[in-house]
């Protein structure tokens, strides 16, 4: 065997070798890609799929986010939806208040920049761009209380953007929605 | 052959100067936020201070690094003087004036937006067109790379383009094309309403267009790294590249797959829809494809190098490596951090796992990971490489070169990993200040305060940098002889599509169109979602 025949050989082995790891590489992607689409379509997890719109500007004077809409309302087949809005640099509901083992809703928007809207100890986590309503469903499966900061920055106040999100019982959040519309715990 | 040593130092020597200013501003902020500190009284510091941290850091610092790395490959690996050396100063000067014009509004507290600008809040008009400048200033650079290379092959015809001039021109069409994203924001959207011409901001449509730099715009900083991977890694241990063929697909990927992904970092928005935020993550796995291959590649071009050092066995060829010697190190510092910092990418770019990390201090602490470890020890390996050359002076501190390398690895890891950690217990990002006396924050404590020791370490190791710089500019003179890029073991072979970037830049631009065209056009046509600008510091 003279050293050409061994150099040439070499650059097959050499080849293959790396065509084994391409072709790992590729199959380790297409696993990756095919979980998340499975986990998607199966399962149904996925980032908001919906682009909502609301005009920015008019929110507080008509429609869902006037200030009165706002705050935690129990709907006709159990669930409840929590309305929110995030501003420079607070959220209303300063506090909002969900029920255990139930399925919440969270729509949110903001009228002036762009927020955060992240509670703690979950995966609610989306952002609130002026002119779109955040939605995010969730269900919680302790009582207890979560920090919701905001976790987009926002202006000199961001880091005194902080809410709170109360779970309670079942029980608890019904005797506080009798006679109200809307339910928030601020104090 | 080097004979522009002097632009070449120019651009060096600014970035470096600008990174050890940035440098002093991250520790400062990783103290004051933590609780070894008391709140900062004013926490507009705190911003202004990010903010310039962020543009130096992301516009100016890596910049000038890719250019001035990339006059050297084209002088080097083609052999011939740089054709238009005056406008390659021209480039230069725009970067370094349109950095301080930036960072003047900054310094003042005019333009505390962050580096991500964030409409729709907006700062002073000069601070946009600093940056502005700053990519016009390396546009310029683009050009002279395309054009350098086209006179080379004219004068070169059926020979292959030197792999370290393949993938530095790469490097540059792609960050041609990432920085339009950007580009179009500032020049549609920002600017006209910094300068009081227009009132309203769609804040939607702005995050996608900056989607389209953020993501691409990390590949650009890490094409010098991954050229010091395969040209300068092999020569410097003694071996040789395993695969031309494989590094030049491995660029070209980079060019094509980096784009058409940026959407990820909107997977929690509300104006993008679920379809494109999925065929985005698809991509993005795609992205890490060029990564793997890398990998391979890189690994098998070191163990060549053991194994004609003498080293046997399966692994027993891992001892056989200089150790010592600091390119060596970097590399194997910088690819644990890759390897770490990639596998935290993963949950980033999942459709799933997001949203329980998006916008939290565990994004922080992966792209100081990977930006700030895999891809700056690399420069810092540049340097120490180039410098000799550049200078005509002798190197001779390697100790000190491996002090700093160890501590930049340390600091690293000491600052990202409790970062990551306080990231996944929920803790925002660019805060000035954190509640550490609220018992559901007090657990982070110990974590953000051993990140910021991590902070001062970094810091340390960045100043010993400069100063192992600065001592080799006293050294005795040397000749340190010619310079000199890695071999491949098989000498390429001239193939026509790894050879040219007519079809790769085609597959760009159309996959940007159709993984972006649908969801810009749909978010500017929409009248009803813009706000009024809020601007930042005082009067617009």
């Amino acid at each position: 065997m003279t050293v050409e025949d061994h150099d040439i050989d070499a650059a097959r082995v050499a080849e293959r070798v790396e065509r084994r790891w391409a072709t790992l590489s590729i199959a380790i992607i297409v696993v990756l890609a095919g979980a998340a689409a499975f986990a998607g379509i199966h399962k149904a997890t996925m980032p908001q799929a919906r682009v909502e719109t609301v005009e920015p500007q008019t929110i507080h004077l008509s429609g869902e986010f006037t200030e009165a809409n706002l705050g935690s309302a129990a709907e006709p087949d159990g669930s409840v939806t929590v309305r929110a809005v995030g501003q420079q640099y607070s959220f209303t509901p300063q506090c909002m208040v969900v029920p255990v083992d139930t399925p919440v809703l969270f729509r949110a928007t903001s009228p002036d920049v762009v927020h955060g809207f992240l509670i703690q100890g979950t995966n609610v986590n989306t952002m609130l761009v002026p002119g779109y309503v955040s939605q995010i469903p969730a269900r919680f499966s302790r009582t207890g209380d979560h920090l919701m900061p905001c976790q987009e920055f926002c202006g000199v106040g961001h880091e005194g953007m902080w809410a709170k999100v109360k779970v309670v019982t079942r029980d608890e959040f019904l005797r506080m929605s009798a006679g109200n519309r809307r339910v928030a715990c601020v104090d | 052959m080097l004979t522009s040593r002097r632009l070449i130092l120019a651009h060096f020597w600014l970035a470096f100067a600008v990174f050890g200013f940035a440098l002093v501003l991250g520790a400062w902020q990783m103290f004051v936020r933590s609780p070894l500190h008391t709140w900062i009284s004013n926490p507009e510091w705190y911003y202004r201070s990010l903010t310039a941290h962020g543009t130096v850091m992301g516009y100016v610092f890596p910049t000038l690094v890719a250019m001035g790395f990339g006059y050297a490959i084209s002088e080097v690996s083609l052999g011939r003087p740089l054709v238009g050396r005056r406008w390659a100063w021209a480039g230069f000067w725009l970067i370094a004036v349109g950095a301080v014009m930036a960072m003047i509004p900054v310094a003042l507290g005019r333009a505390s937006v962050l580096y991500t600008f964030y409409p729709p809040l907006i700062g002073n008009p000069f601070y946009y067109l600093g940056i502005v400048l700053v990519v016009v200033g390396s546009w310029i650079w683009v050009a002279l790379m395309s054009i350098n290379l086209r006179v080379w092959k004219r004068d070169n015809p059926g020979v292959a383009v030197p792999l370290p001039m393949f993938a530095n021109v790469a490097g540059s069409y792609l960050w041609a094309w990432t920085a339009v994203g950007a580009a179009l924001e500032l020049l549609l959207q920002i600017l006209p309403v910094a300068f009081g011409l227009r009132s309203t901001i769609d804040a939607g449509l702005s995050r996608v267009f900056f989607s389209w730099t953020l993501h691409a715009i990390v590949y650009f900083w890490l094409m010098p790294t991954y050229i010091a991977y395969y040209t300068i890694v092999p020569r410097a241990i003694g071996g040789k590249i395993y695969s031309d063929t494989m590094a030049r697909i491995s660029f070209i990927l980079f060019l094509v797959v980096a784009m058409p992904i940026g959407m990820h970092h909107t997977f929690a928005d509300p104006q993008v829809g679920a379809g494109f935020k999925f065929i985005h993550s698809a991509f993005t796995a795609l992205v890490a494809l060029p990564t793997l291959l890398t990998v391979f590649t890189i690994c098998a071009s070191v163990e060549i190098a053991a194994r004609m050092r003498g080293g046997r066995g399966p692994f027993g060829w891992i001892g056989a490596l200089p150790w010592s010697n600091p390119i060596m190190m970097a590399v194997a510092f910088s690819f644990v951090m890759l390897g770490f910092g990639g596998a935290g990418g993963l949950v980033n770019m999942s459709y799933q796992l997001d949203s329980s990390i998006h916008n939290t201090q565990w994004i922080t602490g992966h792209f100081h990971l990977i930006f700030g470890g895999a891809i700056v020890i690399m420069y810092f390996a540049i340097a120490y490489d180039l410098w000799p050359h550049l200078t005509g002076r002798a190197m001779r501190d390697l100790r000190l070169m491996r002090v700093q390398l160890w501590l930049w690895f340390v600091g690293m890891i000491v600052t990202t990993f409790p970062w990551h950690w306080v990231g996944i217990l929920g803790m925002p990002r660019r805060m000035a200040y954190y509640d550490y006396a609220d018992p559901a924050i007090a657990p982070q404590a110990l974590s953000v305060a051993l990140s910021a020791v991590g902070g001062f370490i970094l810091l340390a190791s960045g100043l010993l940098f400069i100063l192992v710089l600065l001592r080799a500019q006293r050294a005795p003179r040397e000749d340190a002889g010619a310079y000199r890029f890695a071999a491949a073991l098989h000498p390429p072979v001239l193939t026509p599509a790894l050879n040219s970037y007519a079809l790769w830049i085609a597959l760009m631009v159309g996959l940007t169109v159709t993984n972006y065209g649908f969801p810009i056009a749909q978010l500017a046509l929409r009248q009803d979602t813009s706000v009024p600008a809020v601007y930042v510091g005082a009067d617009p």
